[in-house]
């Protein structure tokens, strides 16, 4: 009994019920494993790649349009083809997963500061400051969230001087989808508040005098975090999704440094030609990324949630 | 012929910590026209059993042995769709809450003729008939046009009679209750239990009533069956049973009742359940961190002087001001507590005494009226660090152990950080040491501080909050209903706790419940609310031998009479 009362924080971890329910769930270790070597491999591109799509010393438009390696006219350099440009497809999604993820990540994480700050402060402090915040939150849900990404992008493209597009696209890119997010989180995290803000502990802080702020922070974000990782995960899912769809549209980050909608783009052109594999690809790593990372945000909802159980 | 047999009973539930034996080997039998109650702390296994002859076990709960058998026919093998028909037909159930055992969708008529048709095959028009005759026999008044009412245009008591008539609809042969009036105020619940007893005598019908409560137990049953931890340790007539229990858990149970008629000096025998309770290291406080500081200065009047205090919530906001509706929860309240003694404040739910304590730890900022603390008025202070310092001499525990811990914090953590915002200790050595002390000075023990909320029970963890309140060393402690959310044995441990800290430490104390032989117990001076108002204010022991208002009165015919309960081993103080 003495030494159980002193369990590490790993021992917690692995005897908790969230551990159980994951390693009770197939489909759950499977997305993990997905999500998971898909970021790594994302990171450790530089090593992994067989080539550096970036290096123009090494690509050769000379490679151009070469199909996978294992259909007639294939070279073994590049195991799933290459692009208009001659570069290797498989090096190119290793690539671009990374600036996929960097933003899907990013994003999330810049909805998330927003969103909790903003439901926090509403839930709290209610009357005219949870009207306004609330109010506004209406409206940005009344255009759709690539809409909002959309205008953003566009009037940050107008406002900056066009030499620069290239370097901070990126920085736009995250803020755009960042902003067109942060709705869910303030209204969850509203909620969350106003229930827990009536329960006696906060009462009992408030009775020692504590401070708002320090409530806030201490008291009642860490017991408002659960449903905010369910979001946050979908949430990644469809930042990951919208990147691609205005790399798609051509409006987010430059060709130089392709995304996986990008690519898509690119070979969208030559579809039509017999170049398949230069969209499909790119196509594919997407839609596996997202289904896993999505079935992992569903998972963790069930886990979570002890009334679906 | 006995009525309803459960032998050997065995109910299990895998987990996968190991499968829980919830009842084990339980055998009782119900006579018909007989009410026998079986009584239990939580975890008991009673409900389980309710829950077991009716055939709607939850999952992963199964029944690994034993029978149930309803007049000498086993019920317990049937097939779910000839279980179904044994329901609300032959075993009719009442739940604890009214407000979620009807349909709110639907009229009481259509509940009621739906149901009557459906196991008694009457037709539509004689089912009403018997419907508007049922609502009549549970004292529904106007039946005939009440019945088209839905579930909430009644009130809490009505419904839960409007709940029996449907149990009673199709002339069942036993009734399960379960906590049937444990929702209800008291002054609702005696009707209901004097109802439930009349019909069972007239129509012969056999009655299981699960409860917690002795109060129901002795009002309404023939013979109890006591349960402990999932086994059966005594059964036998009521009278024998309260007035004279064998077994110690019963015997441990019994005295930890709190009685209206006597006040005692501690509750005896309560550590059946919870021995961790024992307060094994004492803290010296002459020398103590605790105990420094208390020497205040002599006060010429009382500590706390409420004057005309008003609490305004709005019930419908509006911009102008006159168009908003406004209700004032406290109204005009004023009384005085002196230095060193404990006031209660009673009252039944809603009457404000919960806002009166609110109100006084700001809380909530009273609409009008004065809080004046040894001279001060606390309603006047604008700054916060000012009020910082009224706010460590005064302190509250709250009702619900289970929502005043923050679950994501170390029980550590929670005790120091009244310590550390206060700033009264130079190091963080000197909190951990502070904290260890608290802790065992409430009866936990220090290894308690490394561990988290969720990790102890309820009696624990209230032990945890008093710890809290302690640690700003307060001069005045407010308690709002700090046991009645817990069972009976351990309230009488934290009401002993609170009754020791409060003569070591020389605390003053408000002491709020609805419960008014808790209040005895604790209480030296009594202030009776109703509907925001004071109604009386007068020493305990004049408040239950002669009580001045019709409302106070009211409220002492209603206490369950609790005269059978056996005496011994019970300490009573003389005054």
């Amino acid at each position: 009994m003495e030494q159980s009362l002193e369990r590490t924080r790993l021992q917690r971890i692995f005897g908790s019920d969230i551990w159980y329910s994951f390693t009770h769930n197939p489909t759950a270790i499977f997305s993990a494993i997905v999500t998971v070597g898909m970021i790594l491999a994302a990171i450790f591109a530089p090593w992994i790649a067989p080539h550096d799509p970036f290096d123009l010393a090494t690509i050769s438009i000379m490679d151009g349009n070469l199909p996978p390696a294992w259909s007639a006219g294939g070279d073994m350099n590049f195991l799933l083809g290459t692009d208009d440009q001659g570069r290797g497809i498989l090096s190119t999604i290793l690539y671009g997963a990374r600036i996929s993820l960097l933003v899907g990540f990013s994003s999330v994480i810049f909805s998330m500061v927003v969103g909790i700050t903003l439901g926090l402060v509403s839930g709290y402090v209610g009357g005219r400051t949870d009207a306004l915040i609330m109010r506004i939150a209406d409206i940005q849900l009344s255009f759709p969230a690539i809409l909002i990404a959309l205008l953003v992008d566009g009037v940050a493209r107008g406002l900056i001087p066009s030499e620069m597009h290239s370097e901070i696209s990126i920085y736009v890119l995250i803020f755009a989808i960042g902003i067109s997010g942060w709705v869910q989180y303030a209204r969850t995290v509203r909620g969350s508040t106003l229930v827990e803000k009536n329960k006696e502990y906060v009462q009992a802080a408030r009775v020692i005098g504590i401070r708002p702020f320090t409530i806030l922070r201490r008291h009642i974000l860490p017991n408002v975090m659960g449903p905010v990782m369910v979001i946050a995960t979908i949430h990644l899912a469809i930042a990951i999704i919208t990147e691609a769809t205005l790399s798609f549209l051509g409006v987010g980050v430059p060709p130089t440094t392709p995304s996986l909608g990008t690519l898509i783009r690119i070979g969208n052109e030559y579809l039509f030609s017999g170049d398949w594999w230069i969209t499909i690809f790119p196509g594919i790593t997407l839609v596996v990324l997202v289904l896993a990372v999505n079935l992992l945000g569903d998972w963790m909802r069930d886990a979570l949630n002890p009334k679906l159980r | 012929m006995d009525l309803l047999n459960i032998n050997n009973l065995r109910i299990e539930f895998p987990s996968r910590h190991g499968t829980v034996i919830a009842v084990d080997d339980v055998t009782l039998t119900v006579q018909p026209g007989e009410v026998l109650g079986v009584v239990g702390e939580s975890g008991a296994g009673k409900s389980t059993i309710g829950n077991a002859v009716i055939g709607l076990l939850e999952p992963p709960g199964k029944m690994t042995g034993g029978h149930v058998l309803l007049k000498q026919q086993g019920i317990d093998t049937l097939g779910p769709e000839a279980k179904r028909k044994i329901r609300g037909r032959r075993i009719g159930m009442i739940f604890q809450d009214p407000l979620t055992s009807l349909d709110p969708l639907q009229t009481i008529e259509q509940q009621l003729v739906e149901t009557i048709d459906l196991h008694l095959k009457l037709g539509e028009r004689k089912s009403r008939e018997r419907a508007v005759d049922l609502l009549r026999q549970v004292g529904i008044p106007d039946p005939e046009n009440r019945i088209k009412n839905y579930p909430h245009q009644f009130s809490g008591g009505m419904r839960q009679r409007v709940v029996i008539a449907l149990a009673l609809c199709a002339e069942p042969e036993v009734i399960i209750a379960d906590e049937p009036t444990t929702a209800l105020d008291v002054s609702i619940q005696a009707q209901i239990l004097e109802l439930m007893r009349r019909l069972c005598k007239d129509k012969k019908v056999g009655m299981l009533i699960i409860t917690h409560d002795m109060g129901v137990i002795a009002e309404i049953t023939d013979r109890v069956a006591v349960m402990y931890r999932g086994k059966l340790v005594e059964e036998g007539t009521t009278a024998k049973i309260l007035g004279n229990p064998d077994h110690p858990y019963t015997q441990s149970l019994i005295s930890a009742v709190p009685r209206p008629d006597i006040r005692l000096k501690r509750f005896p025998m309560v550590n059946y359940i919870e021995a961790e309770g024992e307060r094994k290291k004492l803290l010296d406080l002459s020398t103590h961190w605790l105990g420094r500081s208390r020497d205040y200065a002599a006060l010429d009047g009382p500590l706390l002087s409420l004057k005309n205090i008003v609490m305004t919530f709005v019930t419908k906001p509006a911009i102008l001001k006159h168009n908003r509706v406004t209700f004032n929860a406290v109204d005009d309240v004023s009384f005085d507590i002196n230095e060193g003694e404990v006031f209660g404040l009673v009252g039944e739910s809603g009457s404000g005494k919960s806002t009166v304590a609110r109100m006084i730890c700001s809380l909530y900022r009273p609409a009008a009226g004065e809080i004046n603390y040894i001279g001060t008025d606390l309603t006047k202070i604008r700054s916060e660090t000012e009020r910082d310092f009224f706010r460590r001499q005064m302190q509250m525990i709250f009702q619900d152990p289970f929502s005043s811990l923050n679950s994501r914090m170390r029980v550590m953590d929670i005790i120091a950080e009244p310590i550390r915002f206060h700033k009264l200790a130079s190091s963080n050595r000197e909190v951990e040491q502070i904290v260890t002390d608290l802790l065992d000075h409430v009866g936990l023990g220090a290894q308690a501080a490394v561990r988290f909320p969720h990790e102890f029970s309820g009696g624990q963890r209230q032990r945890i909050s008093i710890a809290r309140a302690l640690a700003t060393r307060p001069r005045f402690l407010i308690c709002d209903e700090p046991t009645s959310a817990l069972d009976v044995s351990i309230q009488a441990q934290i009401l002993n706790l609170l009754k020791d800290l409060q003569e070591e430490l020389g605390l003053t104390m408000l002491f709020i419940s609805h419960d008014l032989p808790v209040i005895r117990q604790m209480c030296d001076r009594v202030g009776v609310m109703k509907t925001g108002k004071l109604v009386e204010v007068s020493a305990t022991e004049d408040l239950f031998e002669n009580p001045q208002a019709a409302y106070t009165r009211e409220l002492l015919d209603l206490m369950p009479r609790l005269d059978t309960l056996s005496h011994e081993g019970l300490e009573v103080e003389q005054r």
